[in-house]
């Protein structure tokens, strides 16, 4: 493994809260984001697989400084292992990190897809460069004179790859990449992402699809309510047996090939948030050591959040 | 091209039936009214020292004495021939009259329209982009304040302040008192225009403000500029790029839709400023049951915000690429 190199990306203990008023005047720190750990290394795909509601796209979000101006945020973000400033961050933002967003309506509706992916530029530098992406990409030229409406599924979403590769990008992150799409598709949006780590960049995919991810990344981190629950390397995933919280089990089992089993209950919303282990109210394992704050725990491919994990 | 073509009649068609209708409910109006054309001109007094033969001559003058439909007939009929017919009150074909009373107003109604319109976009668009903070609540406030403010009110009070007390300006009328028509300059005309002028404006800038503000802030809050400032372009950078080239678009339709706002708003502040304009001589036909002038006054009014619709939608399927390439690109 290469945990020895510093990770491209480094997240530790990170929190989100958003300002609320209710009834009145009355206010109310809602944490969404409760206790996300997550590491990327360069060169790898790093998938968080969480279902919808878990604050995964938050997380993106956090990570680019680009949250509502009411939302709070503490923890560690580090990025080649020292803290991400906002200074830094305008620097880097666009450039050596790249955001890539999940649909159409994340491109200006009345812009040309060219000079958009250009951010304006039109110097013949760039002009060359975008059209080398293009040519990568299988994008005719003519693409870049059509607007985002003019463009199919596929080509808009080789469009937002194309924007990250408009920098020099070191961390790219992928949010959502592939709803509505077909799987060859999707798969095929999938050996970008690769390629861009096959270049030493570090992917943060975030999924909530874990048949995908175990299919394309090199690290899963599965999220709930707010907290990284549990961490390993992809192949971890392919067995329930290598795999040691509960949730990621009924994750697991939850897979059209494993038996398609439901998981019963709902992800608690982040008002009523219990104490403890976030999922402790939906395990049926659950004991009343499970409303102390649970530690990380080691196991043989990754880490795991869960007192009972020996158990495994 | 073919489209266009059909585009333009099918506008055209609509413009027939909207002036049809228009007249019809004018025609309505004014015969329910219960103004009676004779005292109000003549007045009372001298009706009651006439002879009932010069009564009935007066009746005839002013058309009462003719069946309602018939009278709409033969109206429609004269105007349909390009005849406006005369003004019952000036006493001069009404096209001479509107021609010099919109020559008035048309002065007041385009400086209105394009200082609002300039202005309250301007102004909208910072409102929006400085969303919630300072620059943004004084915008709004003053939008918010002047929107509830009735233009004659404003109107009053600018004339309180420039013609009475600083005395800077003329109070009233669109030129000197006194004078003969020769020696008006076009100085003249320009001075007694301001007030006027700018009333109408600052009550259209609030109106304009206060919704290309909204289409802002809804702008600024997409996921398309989200992913601008992930890519790291700074907010001056998306206001220029993304942020005005998405609302210029509502912006356009707003512009030419407040030309009847404009149209509404100069009734009131022409009366005030006793201004002979349009809106004055709207509502002198109004009470004086000037038929034929307030027929084609009402006529030449919705001619006029019908236009400015019609421009809007033109302008807009060609700025707008998807209704431009719409049909060729998916």
């Amino acid at each position: 493994m290469t945990e020895e190199k510093t990770p491209v990306l480094e997240i530790r203990g990170l929190k989100i809260s958003f300002k609320q008023y209710e009834k009145g005047f009355q206010q109310t720190d809602l944490e969404v984001i409760r206790e996300l750990d997550v590491k990327v290394p360069e060169g790898e795909i790093v998938a968080v697989v969480g279902s919808s509601g878990s604050g995964k796209s938050l997380l993106a979000h956090a990570v680019l400084g680009i949250l509502p101006y009411n939302a709070s945020v503490s923890g560690e973000i580090l990025y080649d292992g020292e803290p991400l400033t906002e200074k830094r961050l305008k620097k880097l933002r666009g450039d050596e990190i790249a955001l890539i967003p999940q649909s159409t309506a994340y491109l200006d509706p009345l812009m040309k897809t060219g000079v958009q992916i250009r951010k304006g530029k039109n110097d013949a530098a760039s002009k060359e460069k975008l059209r080398r992406i293009f040519r990568e990409y299988e994008l005719k030229p003519e693409v870049e004179e059509q607007y985002p409406f003019e463009l199919s599924g596929g080509m808009t979403r080789r469009i937002m790859n194309a924007t990250a590769l408009m920098g020099n990008p070191r961390l790219v992150i992928a949010d959502e990449p592939t709803p509505g799409l077909h799987i060859s598709a999707a798969k095929r949006a999938m050996e970008h992402f690769r390629e861009l780590a096959d270049m030493g960049a570090g992917v943060l995919l975030i999924t909530h699809d874990l048949e995908l991810a175990v299919e394309t990344a090199d690290r899963i981190a599965v999220f709930y309510a707010g907290s990284t629950i549990e961490e390993a390397v992809a192949g971890a995933f392919r067995s329930c047996e290598t795999l040691y919280h509960p949730y990621s089990r009924a994750l697991w089992r939850a897979m059209p090939g494993n038996g398609f089993v439901p998981i019963p209950g709902t992800q608690p919303y982040a008002k009523d948030m219990p104490e403890g282990c976030p999922f402790g109210p939906r395990c049926e394992k659950f004991t009343e050591k499970c409303r102390n704050a649970v530690p990380w725990k080691q196991t043989k491919q990754g880490r795991v959040r869960c007192i009972c994990a020996e158990d495994a | 091209m073919k489209q266009y073509l059909l585009l333009i009649g099918k506008n055209m068609i609509r413009m027939v039936l909207l002036l049809i209708a228009v007249s019809i409910v004018a025609f309505a109006l004014m015969t329910m009214s219960p103004v009676d054309p004779l005292q109000a001109n003549v007045g009372q007094a001298a009706l009651g020292s006439m002879s009932q033969e010069q009564i009935e001559k007066l009746e005839s003058y002013w058309g009462v004495d003719e069946p309602p439909l018939k009278r709409y007939l033969s109206w429609a009929g004269d105007f349909l021939r390009g005849d406006f017919g005369t003004s019952l009150q000036y006493r001069q074909p009404v096209s001479e009259v509107i021609a010099v009373k919109l020559g008035n107003s048309l002065f007041l109604m385009v400086t209105a329209w394009i200082l609002s319109g300039v202005l309250g976009f301007v102004l909208g668009v910072t409102a929006g982009v400085f969303h919630g903070r300072w620059p943004d609540k004084l915008i709004k406030g003053y939008s918010v304040v002047i929107s509830s403010t009735p233009a004659f009110w404003l109107a009053l009070l600018l004339l309180m302040v420039f013609g009475v007390w600083l005395k800077v300006l003329p109070i009233g009328l669109s030129v000197p008192i006194g004078l003969e028509a020769e020696g008006v300059t076009f100085l003249d005309r320009l001075r007694h225009a301001i007030l006027p002028a700018v009333t109408l404006s600052i009550t259209g800038i609030s109106n304009i403000a206060l919704h290309t503000r909204e289409k802002m802030i809804d702008i600024m809050e997409s996921d398309y500029v989200l992913f601008a400032r992930a890519r790291g372009e700074s907010t001056w950078q998306i206001v220029r790029r993304h942020g005005l080239r998405n609302v210029l678009l509502p912006a356009i339709t707003l512009q030419f839709a407040s030309i009847s706002e404009i149209f509404g708003g100069s009734v009131l502040v022409e009366q005030v400023f006793s201004y002979a304009g349009m809106g004055q001589a709207a509502v002198a036909a109004g009470l004086g049951s000037d038929m034929p002038l307030l027929m084609a006054i009402t006529i030449v009014s919705a001619l006029f915000v019908f236009g400015g619709n019609l421009i809007a939608n033109i302008l807009y399927g060609i700025v707008d690429p998807r209704i431009r390439r719409g049909g060729a690109g998916t």
